[in-house]
């Protein structure tokens, strides 16, 4: 293991579906050695593609997909961490990104800047990821690697610049013009792995050295000796501008662009050096972690192997040998019989085997310093999770986990299936908190809850392929919240005198709806009209009813509760008793206080041909969206909406048939909104249907 | 009598927050800041007309656009914004911040189920520089319109080059707008180095003065940006310097 943490580099590929990121990856890997075949990535589409990593591991038993790949280049250790593509997997993204410190941002050179990229870009953005662009495809007709550069400055706010200019393109794509070392390459042998340098051909010659003084110019924004240099008009030394631009990558006022085409294997080499020599290695990079024990104050991370451990699980895998979980080691140093704590549960452990990931096997380590990534055996622990030295407890995500908005009824096919589905439930719940499942008790199936609709089919699948367990799936199910709209008063007595002990309990105040938070519960009872002891049996009969609403059973949020009278009496008054006087209270409060229902809205981006924007708007606007706006980019154009997620169900296939395939869309949740009147209704309906069908 | 007391108390703790709300739209309509200057028709424009808010880089002209579509769609009336220069994100992220700003001085609880209320609206629209042209953004509007999607009103349209052809295309423009009957204002991007004489139009103006009915100019003095009407001034007796606020491109209360 490399001692010098400054040459590990922590990377991610991030990129759009299909713009190449597999390929690139797999060229990488190979260039480093660490495979020693090249396949090809065929016959997949837009859809496809998601799994497709996956289906490679599949068939050609190496791990691609496995959460971080360790290789090495020019003296350099370099962890590829994998990014999931789509946003639905938002937490898994999130969190793969608070693992890196830096990015490749992979364009396809014909599509240029696409919705997804905006998107991953955003996170990059939220994350402070520094990261480096590279055009790929730049061998394929319509190729016009300057467009995307302009594109990145646009679209995305990029201050992008070219390291390289191409020699040819299209069909004649040969190879780059390092405008750093303003030196030709050329991708020899049958796999490019021949890098030979040339002296710039003359056709070039004044376009490279254009290019050289706007990259020169860019980078001396960050550099006062570059500057002087310029000034004196003397030569420029390289180590002076790739120490400039480097400054610029890592506060990320600087986006360098490297081009090529990794399916023909040209220019993969050149990228991995600008990865190497421009972004960030961990002590580069500040890391912050919540104090758990001073109310998630955050607080700066030493990036020291000596001092406490605080390490992040962030990606959870089923070996041979039990579960093998990812971790990053931030602060610290988790050795071979170290004891360690996980933050969330209390628990301790202690750390058996230790390994490192490789493309095809992994290798036994004795230790994981700060700021590497490595792999640990026989931990019992869910994604996510913080690991740290006894008597520290700090956390490095927040515990806040969105609700999932979708559920889906789903039943084994057969026994076997059964058991299956049980450990694959088990599995994924553990490795992505916005994935549940839980059995209804009413109708015995098992619901499976997540934040989309293809995220809900993605577990499916994966069941099927990872677990054998097939399944039937009923209709996805959107996850409908009810909650009040003005105050309404409560004061309800329940008396019970029928037998036994008496019952008595009375409760009296008002419920009103709250803007942030699902549940308040305020005590205002002067007077002691209710025990004291008394005052959490209320407490917790309100938020009994909060799981079922009384309007149409979906679960109530954004209701204060203030209690500021009552009764008790010293006989019969129990905890029970007034528990079931706050239900009361709670059913004769909420059916004054005009129950509503909320719907999950999506926000969604469609990205379409402009002679299908009308059409789209029209999809768009009949499943009660509400078009927020369209962006006219030349040949294509970008329509976004917030559209009810009842109304997305089976939107890809519609979206396909109408604008020939040629159009996509990404969808992310974005706020819960009060369904209109006559849909509320027809939900009535449904709910009344289900349940008698139920009975 | 009494009773009819109670009904009446009863009536209005029921709508308290529509209330609340309602004043709130009240209130901001009459911050509008055209009619703050002293204009008296709601449009300041007729329909079929064009305005033009005049400045430099960087002095606010998109805030003062934005706070004129938001008092259009405080009246229920429809906005269709163009940009050619910003994406749309951006464009909706003006309008919320500036919504924000004019709503903080009111503490009225939902106001976000209010900012979704008139959301609807408006729409973004943005444009290449060079994609811009009437007939295509009048083949969009027939889309929108056609399918019932959106009918606008009042159109802003921010980043339009005023140089040599522009007159064609604000022609083809004009006629479009009275052919839909839509009030339309242009955000006028002055340069420094053509400083005007004074008493004459602007130099982007020139030449197509005659095809606006409202041209409004932002001049920075000191830490104050003033609001000077060069064309179509309200009547004089009604007339008011009008003073935006630098740090929030607000209106500034001069009360």
């Amino acid at each position: 293991m490399n001692s010098e943490n400054s040459k590990v580099r922590n990377i991610g590929i991030s990129a759009h579906i299909d713009s190449g990121k597999t390929t690139l990856t797999e060229r990488i890997l190979f260039y480093t050695k660490r495979i020693h075949a090249i396949h090809d990535v065929k016959g997949k589409d837009g859809v496809g593609a998601t799994m497709d990593s996956m289906e490679l591991e599949k068939e050609r038993g190496i791990t691609i997909a496995s959460a971080a790949t360790f290789c090495e280049w020019r003296g350099h250790e370099i962890n590829i961490i994998d990014t999931p593509g789509h946003v639905d997997f938002t937490i898994e993204v999130e969190r793969s990104l608070r693992v890196l410190d830096g990015a490749v941002l992979v364009l396809c050179s014909v599509g240029g800047v696409q919705s997804q990229s905006i998107t991953v870009d955003q996170q990059m953005k939220r994350y402070k990821v520094p990261c480096i662009a590279f055009v790929n495809k730049c061998d394929r007709s319509g190729a016009n690697p300057d467009r995307v550069v302009s594109q990145l400055k646009s679209k995305l706010g990029h201050n992008a610049v070219a390291m390289q200019i191409p020699i040819g393109l299209e069909s004649n794509f040969e190879g780059v013009v390092d405008l750093v070392s303003m030196k030709a390459f050329y991708f020899d042998g049958p796999n490019g792995e021949d890098v030979r340098a040339e002296a710039i051909p003359e056709n070039l010659l004044p376009e490279a050295k254009a290019k050289r003084e706007e990259l020169i110019d860019a980078a001396s924004l960050f550099s006062d000796e570059l500057t002087d240099a310029i000034l004196e008009g003397k030569e420029i030394p390289e180590e002076l501008l790739i120490a400039a631009i480097r400054k610029g990558t890592l506060s990320r006022r600087l986006t360098p662009v490297c081009l090529g085409s990794a399916y023909k294997n040209k220019a993969v080499q050149p990228l991995l050096d600008a990865v190497t020599m421009l972004l960030p290695c961990p002590s580069d990079v500040e890391n912050v972690a919540l104090d758990m024990e001073n109310n998630e104050t955050p607080v700066i991370l030493s990036g020291d192997s000596d001092k406490a451990i605080v390490a992040l699980a962030f990606k959870l895998e089923d070996g041979q040998y039990g579960q093998l979980t990812y971790i990053r080691v931030y602060q610290g140093t988790i050795a071979k019989g170290s004891t360690i704590v996980n933050s969330r549960t209390g628990k301790k452990v202690k750390v058996g085997r230790l390994v490192r990931m490789h493309a095809d096997q992994m290798e036994d380590i004795e230790a994981i310093p700060a700021g590497y990534i490595g792999a640990l055996f026989g931990i019992e622990c869910s994604s996510g999770d913080t690991f740290v030295s006894p008597g520290i407890s700090m956390s490095m995500t927040s515990m806040f986990v969105p609700d999932p908005v979708i559920s889906l009824a789903i039943v084994p096919k057969d026994n076997k299936s059964e058991v299956n589905l049980a450990k694959a439930l088990g599995r994924f719940t553990k490795e992505d908190p916005t994935f549940r499942s839980h059995v209804d008790p009413e109708t015995n199936e098992t619901i499976i809850e997540g934040m989309g609709e293809l995220h809900l089919e993605v577990y499916v699948e994966r069941m099927r392929r990872e677990y054998g367990a097939e399944v039937t799936t009923g209709n996805p199910r959107v996850s409908y919240r009810e909650t009040i709209t003005q105050r309404a008063e409560f004061n309800y007595t329940h008396k019970k005198q029928t037998g036994g002990a008496g019952q008595f309990a009375r409760v009296a105040g008002y419920l009103e709806p709250v803007a942030d938070g699902d549940f308040v519960f305020e005590n205002e009872v002067r007077g002691g009209s209710i025990p004291t002891q008394y005052i959490a049996a209320c407490e917790k009969g309100f938020r009994l009813c909060l799981q079922k609403g009384p309007k149409l059973e979906f679960p109530v949020t954004g209701v204060k509760v203030v209690i500021n009278d009552g009764a008790s009496h010293a006989v019969d008054s129990s905890d029970m008793a007034f528990q079931a006087a706050a239900r009361g209270a709670f059913r004769e409060g909420y059916a004054k206080a005009k129950a509503v229902v909320h719907e999950p809205i999506m926000k969604v981006v469609v990205e379409t041909p402009t002679e299908f924007q009308g059409a789209v708007m029209g999809l768009l606007n009949q499943r009660r969206g509400m078009i927020v706006g369209a962006q006219d980019e030349g040949v294509m154009c970008v329509v976004e909406a917030q559209v009810p997620l009842a109304e997305m169900v089976g939107f890809s296939t519609i979206l396909r048939s109408a604008t020939q395939g040629k159009a996509q869309f990404t969808m992310e949740f974005a706020l819960y909104k009060q369904v209109p009147q006559s849909i509320a209704e027809k939900i009535a309906e449904e709910v009344a249907a289900r349940k008698k069908s139920a009975a | 009598m009494q009773s009819s007391i109670a009904v009446k108390r009863k009536a209005t703790v029921l709508h308290l927050k529509d209330r609340n709300i309602r004043m709130l739209k009240k209130e901001l309509i009459l911050r509008n800041p055209l009619q703050l200057m002293g204009y008296e028709e709601e449009d300041i424009i007729p329909a079929g007309g064009f305005g033009a808010v005049l400045a430099h880089a960087g002095t606010g002209k998109t805030a003062l656009m934005v706070q004129i579509a938001l008092s259009t769609m405080l009246r229920g009336k429809n906005v269709l914004h163009i940009s050619l220069q910003d994406p749309v994100t951006k464009v909706s992220l003006w309008y919320k911040e500036l919504f924000d700003d004019l709503t903080k001085l009111y503490n009225v609880a939902q106001i976000s189920q209010f900012w979704e209320s008139i959301l609807p609206h408006r729409f973004i629209m943005t444009f290449k520089v060079d994609g811009f042209s009437a007939p295509r953004l009048e083949e969009r509007i027939t889309d929108l319109t056609e399918q019932g999607i959106f009918a606008p009103q009042m159109v802003i349209i921010d980043g339009l080059h005023f140089n040599e052809t522009v007159r064609k295309t604000l022609t083809e423009l004009k006629a479009l707008a009275g052919k839909r009957g839509l009030h339309v204002w242009f955000a006028v991007h002055t340069h420094r180095h053509e400083e005007a004489v004074p008493g004459a139009m602007p130099k982007p103006l020139q030449g197509v003065d005659d095809l606006f009915d409202v041209a409004l100019q932002l001049r920075p003095s000191g830490k104050d940006i003033h609001i000077i009407a060069l064309k179509g001034a309200p009547s004089a007796s009604s007339q008011q310097a009008l003073i935006l606020d630098p740090s929030t491109m607000l209106i500034k209360d001069q009360n």
